[in-house]
Formats: C-alpha cells, structure tokens, sequence
C-alpha cells in the first residue's frame, strides 16, 4: 500500500517542470542580443575604416532607426521586408530541424513565384475569393514540387542535399528567364524579361491603404502568422514534427525506431518548398505585381540566416526575420539620408550572422554577461 | 603520488551528483569505484579529470591543492582518464591516433612520426601493450582500441589513470588481457581508479573498494574480506539476489521461426551464415559468442534495421523478411539494441520523448497527426518510476542522465508495452546489480505471460542464470545448443563451443 503511495508521488515528481535554466536564457536572448549590438558597432567601425566621417555614421544610424521602426511608412516597410524572409525561413527552419541543409529557398522561392504570377495573369473573370488561393496554392504547390525533387534524389541515392539545392538554384534563375520571354508570359510589347501584371483579382490586399496611398503592408502578412503558428503546431505538436526532429537529431536513432527517413526526407524538403514557394507567391501577388528576372532578390538566402539567427524554431524566426526586415527598411533610408551604400547593411547582417555562429566569441567579449562556468551558489 | 580529493561537491541544477566526497588514490594501488547507476562515479571521476569544475571541496596532490581549467591542466597534473567511450579517429594509425594534440615535431615543424612510433613500442614493451603502431584504428577490435587509449594515456605521461567502466564492452578474454595490463601499471607505480558494476572484478584487481551511493560516499570494502553480496548491499542500499527464480520450462508454439537467413556486413562479408533458429511462446533462448561473430547483425536483421541476403523470417506464422522494423514493431515485436547511445536513444531529446520514440504513433500517444503530449509524459512517468530510471523529472534530456540509466530508459520503453517477442542485445550492459535484478525480473516475467525472448549477451553468467536454451553462435553460425533439448548447460563446454573447439 505504502509503496503504492510512493510511486506516484514519485510519478507526480518526475512530471514536474523544471525552471527553465539560466544558460538557455543566455543561449536564446543574450547572445543574440549581443550579437546585433556588436555588428552594429563593428559596422560603424568599417565605415570609419573606409573614411565615412563620425557625424555621417551617426546620422546614418539615426536614419537605420527612422526607416525601420520611426513611422507608420517604415514599420509597414519593416514587416513588408520580413514577411517573405519569415516565411522562407520557415522552410529552411524546418529543414534544420530534420538535418537537412536545404540551400535551396531561393529556387524555391523562383518557382513558387513564377506559377503564381503565370495563374494570377491567366485566368480573367474570377472572383477574388476563387483567384487569389487559386494563386497561392500554385506558389505553394510549384515550391514544394521544385524542392522534392532535391528531397527525392537524396532519399533515393544518397546525394547530398546542398549541392543538389544549389544546382536546382542556378537552373531556377536560367528557367525563370527562359520562361519570362514565353510568348504566354512575356508581356506583350516588352522584349526584356518581365511577365503581364497580376490581375487584380489575384492580388494580396493592401491592409493600410486608408491611412496612406504608399504603404505597402499587405495581407500576406495573415498568411505569414499562420504560416508561423502551423510550423509550430507541425515541429512540436505533431507526430510528423516528431520524426523530423529525431531524423534531424539522430538518423540512425530515428531509423531503429522504425522512422522512415527516405519519405521523411522527401517530406521535409517538400514542406520547406512549399514554404518558400509562398514566400514567392507572396512576393508576387503581394508588392512586386509581376515577375521579372530575378525577383527573388536573395530572399532565399537571407532566408537561411533568418533560420539561423532564429534557432530553427519559428518563433525565434519570426523575431529574425523582423529584424531582417527592419535592417533592409532602414538601410534604404540610411542610403537615402546619410549616402552611405546599403552593401553596409550586408556587412551587418553578415556580422551578426557570424557572432550567433560563435557563442563564444561573444561570451569572450562579454564576460559580465553571462554565468560564471561554476557556480558557487543554487540558482 | 597521491591524489586527495577533499569534500567534492557537484552540481547540475537541482541535481547533486557529488555531495561531500572524500576520497584518496594513492600511486601503485588500484581503487575500485562501485555504486548504483547514477550514483556519481562518473561526474566524481570527470571531476578529477578536470572535465567539470567542482562547485565545492578541493583536489589536493601530494598536499598541494590543485586547480584544473580543463583537461588539459589535469593531464599536466599526470591525471589521464579512459573514457567508456573510445575517442578515437578511426582512419588514423595508432601511433598518429597517440600522437594526436601532442605531436613530436622535428626541427622544422614537421610531424615526427618515426618519433612517435619509437615512444609507442617503448609503452608497449614497458606494460606488454602488445598494439601494433601502425595498424588502422577501423581494423583494431574493441579491446585492442582500448589499450590505444591507454597508451594515450601513458604518452602524456600519466602517473594516474581512471578508467570508467573499461570491462562493459570488453569479451571475457579481452576483460582477462586488460586485468594483466592494469596489474603491470600497478606494479609500475600508477595509481589507478577502475569502475565497474561487476563486483567479481573488483575483488579481482581492486586493492581498496570504495562505494557511493546518491554521490556520497557510503562504505569501503576490503577484498578478501568484503564479499560480494555486502558489496551489492552497500551499493543499493537493500539485499541483493543473483538468482533468478523461473517457473519450470514449458514452451508454447513457436513465435519466431529463422530459417537459413544470411546476413551481409556493409562490406559484404558475411556476417551470417544460413543460420536456423526458432524461439517459442514462454521460452528465454540466448545467443551467447564472442563479440563480432554475427550476433549484432542477426539482431538487427530480426529487427528489420539491416537487409536480409538469404533465407526467411517468420512470425507468428507470418513471414517478415522484408518487413520494416515499423511494421515489426505493430505486429508486437520489441527491440533493445545493442549501442543505446547511437541507436537506442536521441540524446538532445527529452526521457518523455525517448520513451515513446517508438510508439508515438500509438492511439496512446496520438490522435491523428496530433501528439498528446500529457499522455505521453505521464506513462514516460509512470515507465521511470517502475524502472527506476534516475532523473530529476522526464523533462530531462536523456544525455544527461548516467549511462546506466540510459540504458534503463530504453529498457522501459521495450519492456512496458504489450509484445510479444522481446529481441535485447545487451539488455543490461552497465547496469548496478539492483537494476539488473529487477530487469532480470522482468524479462522472466514476459516469459510467463508466454512471450518469446532473445538475448544476445556477452555475459556468460547472465545466459546462464536467465535463458531456457542457449545457442552459441561462432563465424555466423549457430555451432552448438544447450539446455532444453540440446546438452546441458555448462560453462565450460559452452566457452569451447565459443571459441570454435566444438563439434
Ligand atoms: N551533464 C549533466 N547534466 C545534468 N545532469 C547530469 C549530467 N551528468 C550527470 N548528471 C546527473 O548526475 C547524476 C550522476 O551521474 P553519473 O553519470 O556520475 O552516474 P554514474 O555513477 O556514472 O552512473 P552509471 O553507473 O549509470 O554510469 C545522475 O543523476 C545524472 O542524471
Ligand atoms: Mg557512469
């Protein structure tokens, strides 16, 4: 009877939570916060190696601050800019997660974008309510397609996935060209690559248009929290985020568990994809109108960062990839206030890429910010 | 030398694996270290080995405290440690694998190698090493890797070597050659810490026996005059018995029915050979054979991790040859595999996690594509609580728990379901007596309700006490039974038939 009583206080104890540690505070919000501050000061320190006087560097700091977060116009830009980097870097999140390094957003995005415009200038007469899904899902469908290519030809010979990713890249940008001057998809009249317009109909709605004719947010935005909230529920909640983060933690583990890493790999890839693919979509339908060479303007490599900087966990996504969006609204201010070259804000970004890749140069630099190694009370 | 360890405490979070130690090596002596399956032995002996810093008491050698920022400060000291396991590269030399952080450079900065070759032989010759210097690490057996590691261990000059648990993955043979190996390092005037859970051993080669439980010191033994049942004592804190009470042997139909399978090794050799085999309802069969004879790969084929060349599987009348482990697993087959840190467990996962890591698909555990983790943490609960797995709650990630409690915890997740035929490699590889015992209980348990069960175990004792027939298998075959039908068991004619002496 007693030992009855004893195990389930035992049961009781061991399902109680403990505090969340201190390490992985300094893990997930110090370093990172450390990180931005000293690319922040080591940008500066370059443009003072490059002969930019001090108030120059001042003011464009101000004006890094005024685009991004110092009014309505540099918010909607803020989220504007970080919509498309959240949502690809969602792909490439999930990818991490499995143990997949999907180079690839960027091709993803590409195509993605492609099959939305071509669906979002063919079909006339549609409603909205019809159209515009109608666009998203080709997005979303031609980017998962794209990337399950790399995901199948892993799974099925072993070949590693970054290098496929990065030639599904290179064909990405020649087959968009090559598609942009298609009697279908050229716009007529223009012998340059650039697609016909996205009808209105297909169109992401512009959210802020009553406050000002300029400001670009649009819904994507919606799109972008939910796609937040399912990579979540997908990762943490979901038998499938289950198998992906042990495939990602242990492949052999996952395998004598009786996980199926071929169609776990090709699954994973697709997701990302189709993730990717909505960015372009997004991007599309919801700022650009049109598609033209190139129009992925490195989303899907600043995506890879954002999945970085964010841990792989879509929260932590969500919080780099505003900060992404607010340096790349804010440099452009910088560029227009102080004239000093937005290729500033890569550097930056670069930098804190580089500090959250070494925790322990930053610990070196901060000392006072983190825990002793042994400490000599409880916390 | 002497090495003194004053009131070591140590930490992680909450938990207090070291609380107050006091302890004293002293040169040309062996220490036996025993104690529970997270008792401390391996934190204390990290501690000393300059892995973790202490967060109270101080080392003292020969009286002069000491302070160690890592490793490497403890290896100046003349502390070097074996760990359980080996860090190695295994496309690298032994000499080159020796030499590897210390390298002897000629004038100009240049790998001396025929330097390091020389200093290898003159170690080997010292304490009758007996490794080959140029020899590939990949082509060395896991007893042979060990002694690289003691080499190691001696190049840096270590006056002082801790070896944690070396006799876990070592062949009876293996475990006799490295007794040899320790007693000439004692004789050489090392001090040397060995820990282990085999209490035979440690009256074997210990001078001193000290016993921690709960990471405090609790008792020291004598051998000659502690016997082993007072050690058990010590350790877990209640009688232990080494026996295993069964009810008489009587089989049901045959579960598992292996008829001329084949089993190839990455490199396409042949690992088995048209071997034949069948376990009943009710029964405990064992494989016992010197490591690397096919066991491993017999194992992991009837588990359905390793592709069949030739021959069938049945089950239940079913035939599985080329079923998944999946649907293996549905049809009510479990499995404990033999390397639970590579295959058994996911380290950076939670114990709730790892409990269910094959069965998260359950209705139990899932509905739909949804997983509901409150039933899952609470039967993970419930599972640690009757295995007593040690950890502060299921939260924990199971990297951090001790290995023996590792081991428990994949245990618990094979044995706490409802199966019919348990395939265990190694169930009780590096665990206390208690826990032994209790798995040892279990596993008869399974046997009564009529399951089948295969052990694969190098533990000669552990076959005999445990299983209803034995098989011993030699270069992929099945070379001799005993017990039931076959001849009666006896350990003699059985480490023959190992050896390949049999008929
Ligand atoms: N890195 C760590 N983080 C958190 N807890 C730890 C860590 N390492 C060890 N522990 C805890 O400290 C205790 C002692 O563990 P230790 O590994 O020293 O046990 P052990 O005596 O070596 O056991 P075993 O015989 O199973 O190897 C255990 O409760 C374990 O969970
Ligand atoms: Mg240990």
């Amino acid at each position: 009877m007693s030992e009855q009583g004893d195990t389930t206080t035992l049961t009781a104890r061991l399902l109680e939570r403990a505090a969340p540690k201190r390490a992985d505070f300094e893990d997930l919000v110090i370093v990172p916060l450390f990180a931005v501050v000293v690319a922040l000061i080591l940008g500066g320190v370059a443009m003072l190696a490059t002969n930019v006087d001090l108030e120059t560097i001042g003011r464009s700091y101000v004006a890094l601050a005024y685009g991004s977060v110092g009014s309505i116009n540099a918010l909607s830009e803020t989220i504007t800019a970080a919509t498309p980097l959240i949502l690809a870097g969602l792909g490439v999140a999930l990818g991490f997660r499995a143990g997949l390094f999907n180079i690839g957003a960027e091709g993803q995005i590409l195509m993605g974008g492609m099959a939305a415009v071509v669906v979002g200038f063919s079909f006339t007469g549609l409603p909205m309510l019809v159209h515009l899904p109608l666009a998203l899902l080709a997005g979303i469908v031609a980017g998962a397609l794209y990337a399950a290519i790399a995901g199948w030809i892993r799974a099925a010979t072993g070949a590693h996935e970054v290098i496929l990713t990065i030639m599904l890249n290179m064909i990405s940008y020649r087959l968009v060209d090559y598609m942009l001057r298609m009697p279908a998809i050229q716009r007529p009249g223009r012998s340059d690559p650039i697609s016909s317009s996205v009808l209105p109909s297909a169109e992401l709605p512009r959210l802020l248009e009553w406050i000002g004719p300029n400001l670009r947010l649009h819904s994507g935005v919606f799109l972008m929290l939910a796609a937040v909230l399912f990579v979540y529920w997908l990762l943490f909640k979901s038998t499938i985020g289950f198998e992906f983060r042990a495939s990602g933690e242990s492949p052999e583990a996952a395998r004598f568990a009786g996980m199926r890493s071929g169609l776990i790999i090709v699954l994973v890839m697709a997701l990302g994809g189709a993730l990717a693919g909505l960015a372009g979509a997004n991007q599309v339908l919801g700022v650009l109108g049109r598609a033209s060479s190139g129009f992925s303007a490195g989303i899907g490599f600043d995506a890879l960062a954002v999945a970085l900087l964010g841990r792989s966990h879509p929260f932590g996504v969500v919080v780099a990839g505003l900060l992404f969006g607010a340096l790349e609204a804010g440099g452009r201010q910088m560029q227009v206030d102080a004239g000093v070259s937005i290729d500033l804000i890569g550097i930056i970004q670069s930098l804190i890429i580089l500090f959250i890749a070494a925790p322990l140069v930053v610990r070196a630099l901060f000392p006072w910010g983190f825990r002793k190694a042994a400490p000599a009370s409880k916390e | 030398m002497e090495i003194e360890l004053r009131g070591i405490t140590k930490r992680f979070g909450e938990v207090v694996a070291n609380s107050d130690v006091n302890l004293t090596i002293r040169a040309g002596e062996v220490l036996g270290l025993l104690g529970e399956n997270g008792a401390g032995k391996s934190t204390l002996m990290n501690v000393l080995s300059g892995l973790y810093r202490p967060d109270g008491g101080e080392i003292l050698i020969d009286g002069k405290p000491v302070q160690f920022r890592g490793p490497g400060d403890a290896i100046r000291a003349g502390i070097g440690m074996v760990h359980q396991h080996f860090m190695l590269v295994p496309v690298f030399t032994v000499a080159e694998n020796v030499v590897l952080g210390v390298e002897p450079t000629g004038p100009v900065d240049f790998l001396d190698l025929k330097k390091a070759r020389a200093q290898v032989r003159e170690i080997n010759e010292t304490y009758g090493l007996e490794v080959d210097p140029d020899e590939f690490i990949e082509n060395l057996p896991v007893g042979v890797q060990q002694r690289v590691e003691i080499i190691k261990v001696l190049f840096r000059s270590a006056n002082a070597i801790i070896f944690d648990e070396p006799t876990a993955v070592l062949t009876p043979q293996e475990v006799t050659e490295f007794f040899a190996i320790v007693k000439s390092l004692r004789s050489a005037g090392k001090a040397i810490v060995f820990i282990t859970h085999k209490l035979h051993e440690i009256l074997e080669v210990a001078d001193r026996i000290s016993v921690l439980r709960e990471g405090r010191i609790v008792g020291e033994g004598v051998p000659g005059k502690t016997t082993d049942l007072e050690l058990a004592e010590m350790m877990v804190g209640r009688p232990v018995s080494f026996n295993v009470a069964k009810k008489p042997f009587s089989p049901g139909p045959v579960l598992l029915d292996v008829q001329h399978l084949t089993v190839l090794r990455e490199n396409d050799a042949v690992a088995v050979n048209d071997l034949s085999l069948n376990v009943r309802a009710g029964e405990i069969v064992g494989i016992a054979g010197v490591q690397g004879n096919g066991q491993s790969e017999l194992v992991e084929a009837l588990a359905g991790v390793r592709r069949v060349a030739g021959g069938s599987v049945m089950f239940q009348g079913k035939d599985i040859t080329g079923a998944s482990a999946r649907d293996r697993h549905r049809l009510g087959m479990a499995h404990i595999p033999e390397d639970r840190q590579r295959t058994g467990i996911i380290a950076a996962f939670t114990v709730a996690e790892n409990m269910v890591l094959d069965t998260y698909y359950d209705s139990r555990f899932s509905h739909g594509l949804a997983m509901d983790w409150q039933a899952v943490n609470q039967n993970s609960a419930a599972a640690a609580a009757a295995f007593d797995v040690r950890t502060p709650s299921v939260f924990e990630k199971a990297g951090h728990l001790s290995g023996g409690n590792q081991q428990k915890l994949v245990v618990a997740r094979e044995l706490n379901r409802d199966t019919k035929l348990l395939i265990a490699a190694q169930p009780t590889r590096g665990l206390d007596v208690g826990s032994i015992e209790y798995i040892h209980k279990r596993i008869v348990d399974a046997r009564e309700e009529g399951d089948g069960i295969l052990i694969v175990s190098s533990e000669l004792d552990e076959i005999m006490s445990l299983c209803d027939r034995i098989l011993v298998m030699f270069k992929g075959r099945v070379v001799a039974e005993f017990g039931a039908a076959g001849r009666p068991a006896n350990k003699n004619d059985i480490g023959l038939a190992m050896a390949g002496v049999a008929a």
